[in-house]
């Protein structure tokens, strides 16, 4: 992001030269966002999760602003934008991980299948079971590729025999696409393989404890084209049957993979509607100025 | 080419994707400045039975083909390099298919030279050139319009080219029949009456082909595909 930092920078040094009268005189920077308004389709038939003005703060700081939107049943929607827009922060609430961070405040209604998210009678444990995570960087633990994809399964209580949990985590090696790499080397550290083949052991062991939506923070942004593209088969072959939701820096990615794209700017949800419609003709022109790569 | 301040496709972050785009554009309305050129004089050498200008217009085409394939590698390189969103790919998708429209406006301006020559080899104007010249420029006003409308992303302007496209069919049926009238006055007119028909049916050719160019230029403005859509539809798009 450094170069699209230093783009904005430029912009902003040119500020006083005088432009010729044109459309490009209109910065797409200057635009003013009305706060919860989001154009586009935000809300689903069948939604998954219902989330309703939607704020987080920082201490004082206002990372989202006044958020509504509706993730439907075994959909895939991506959210892109600017760094620091806030979509990372906004994925975290739909499995309570800012819950870590102290100074941190959710409001608004946030709701899983029509319960509340942030009900404080709710056991964050069973939410985060349910709603799983992939992170940026692979995160393996330093044990065997097996006890990393059965870690879940033995907390959670799901296997009452060895072979039970055997049957789990080669289903889970299965469907992240790991197990004919993997299935003669399971006592072996999950440190020692490839970048690539531990993002999807990461998948592997948030699908063993059988999740109904998995959230991704730029699943692939560590990873080389090739284990990119398997992991994005990954997402396609899993969308039948999870709600995923992805950040991503990469539009592309976004393009491929996502029904629904939603786009954030400084905390706003400017705009979602689906994927093809945002990258053909988006409808805001802070959507359009971002994915066509003119601020950033 | 233009400032790039006041073009559209010019304050990307990457200068050098605004440069390939612009260029892609400019290049663009060269080509059409010169198809525009190529139908003129074709209509000029046959209504002046100037065989030289004839063959030249000929000679010419093969200008034009060389750069339909450079526009056409261009657009295809800017795809690889860039992988362009929402008015950047319409601008390149669109420019992909209005290229091969102007191609073929080429061809039919070939086509009409080529009548030329045999015409004027035959000696003694036939019937029907001021239908010819007639029709002629009105599709050629249309052509220059839609490359206008291109180079300003006039959308209004494209929707009355569309609107415009149904009075060429009208001419051109009118047209027709006055030379069915002459071939049935006197059988010995059939041969060259043909001629003429097959120039009239290549410039109402040339009409559709502006046609596609202004369809695609609303595509690139709004975003909509009006092709194959009635003109209330498109005018609804444009009214948006």
């Amino acid at each position: 992001m450094n170069t699209m930092n230093s783009g904005i920078s430029a912009e902003a040094e040119n500020q006083d030269e005088p432009r010729a009268a044109s459309v490009a005189e209109h910065k797409p920077e200057d635009t003013v966002i009305e706060e919860g308004k989001t154009v586009g389709k935000p809300f689903s038939d069948d939604p998954k999760f219902k989330l309703r003005n939607v704020e987080v703060f920082y201490d004082q700081a206002r990372a989202i602003k006044n958020i509504s939107l509706d993730i439907g049943r075994n959909e895939v929607i991506a959210f892109i934008g600017p760094s620091g827009c806030g979509k990372s922060t906004f994925l975290r609430c739909l499995n309570r991980m800012n819950d870590s961070i102290d100074i941190c405040r959710v409001k608004g209604s946030l709701a899983l299948d029509d319960h509340d998210i942030y009900d404080p009678k709710r056991d964050v444990v069973e939410l985060r079971a349910r709603v799983g995570m992939v992170f940026q960087k692979p995160n393996p633990f330093p044990k065997s590729i097996y006890d990393n994809v059965a870690y879940g399964p033995r907390i959670h209580g799901l296997a009452n025999r060895k072979s039970e949990l055997d049957d789990i985590v080669e289903n889970s090696l299965r469907k992240a696409g790991l197990w004919e790499e993997a299935k003669d080397r399971l006592d072996a550290t999950a440190t020692g393989m490839s970048g690539g083949q531990q993002q999807r052991l990461c998948i592997a062991r948030a699908i063993a404890v059988s999740p109904e939506v998995i959230l991704m923070d730029e699943p692939c942004s560590a990873l080389d084209p090739i284990a990119t593209a398997r992991v994005e088969e990954l997402i396609a072959e899993m969308s039948e049957s999870y709600t995923i939701v992805i950040v991503t820096h990469s539009m592309q990615q976004a393009a491929r993979v996502s029904h629904r794209t939603a786009y954030f700017h400084l905390g706003h949800l400017v705009e979602v509607n689906e994927t093809n419609k945002v990258f053909t003709s988006p409808q805001h022109e802070l959507t359009e100025s971002y994915i066509t790569g003119r601020f950033g | 080419m233009p400032d790039k301040k006041d073009d559209v496709y010019g304050d990307h972050i990457s200068h050098k994707f605004n440069d390939e785009l612009m260029a892609l554009k400019s290049e663009f309305l060269e080509m059409g400045g010169l198809v525009e050129s190529q139908v003129d004089r074709a209509i000029n050498a046959l209504v002046d039975n100037d065989g030289h200008l004839a063959d030249e217009v000929r000679a010419t085409d093969k200008k034009v083909d060389q750069m339909e394939i450079e526009l056409d590698e261009e657009a295809t390189l800017i795809l690889a390099r860039r992988q362009p969103t929402a008015r950047d790919l319409r601008l390149v998708v669109a420019v992909i298919k209005m290229v091969s429209d102007l191609e073929r406006v080429g061809d039919e301006a070939k086509k009409i030279a080529k009548f030329a020559i045999k015409l004027s080899e035959e000696g003694q104007a036939p019937r029907g050139y001021v239908e010819v010249r007639h029709i002629g420029n009105h599709v050629l006003g249309m052509l220059h319009d839609a490359l206008d409308a291109f180079a300003r992303l006039d959308s209004e302007q494209a929707l009355r080219i569309m609107k415009e496209d149904k009075r060429v069919d009208e001419e051109y049926q009118a047209a027709t029949r006055t030379l069915l009238t002459f071939m049935m006055e006197d059988t010995r007119n059939i041969s060259r009456c043909m001629s003429v028909m097959w120039i009239l049916r290549a410039l109402e050719r040339v009409g559709d082909h502006a046609c596609n160019i202004a369809e695609n230029v609303i595509f690139m403005v709004k975003g909509e595909d009006v092709r194959h859509t009635p003109v209330e539809e498109a005018e609804k798009v444009v009214g948006r």
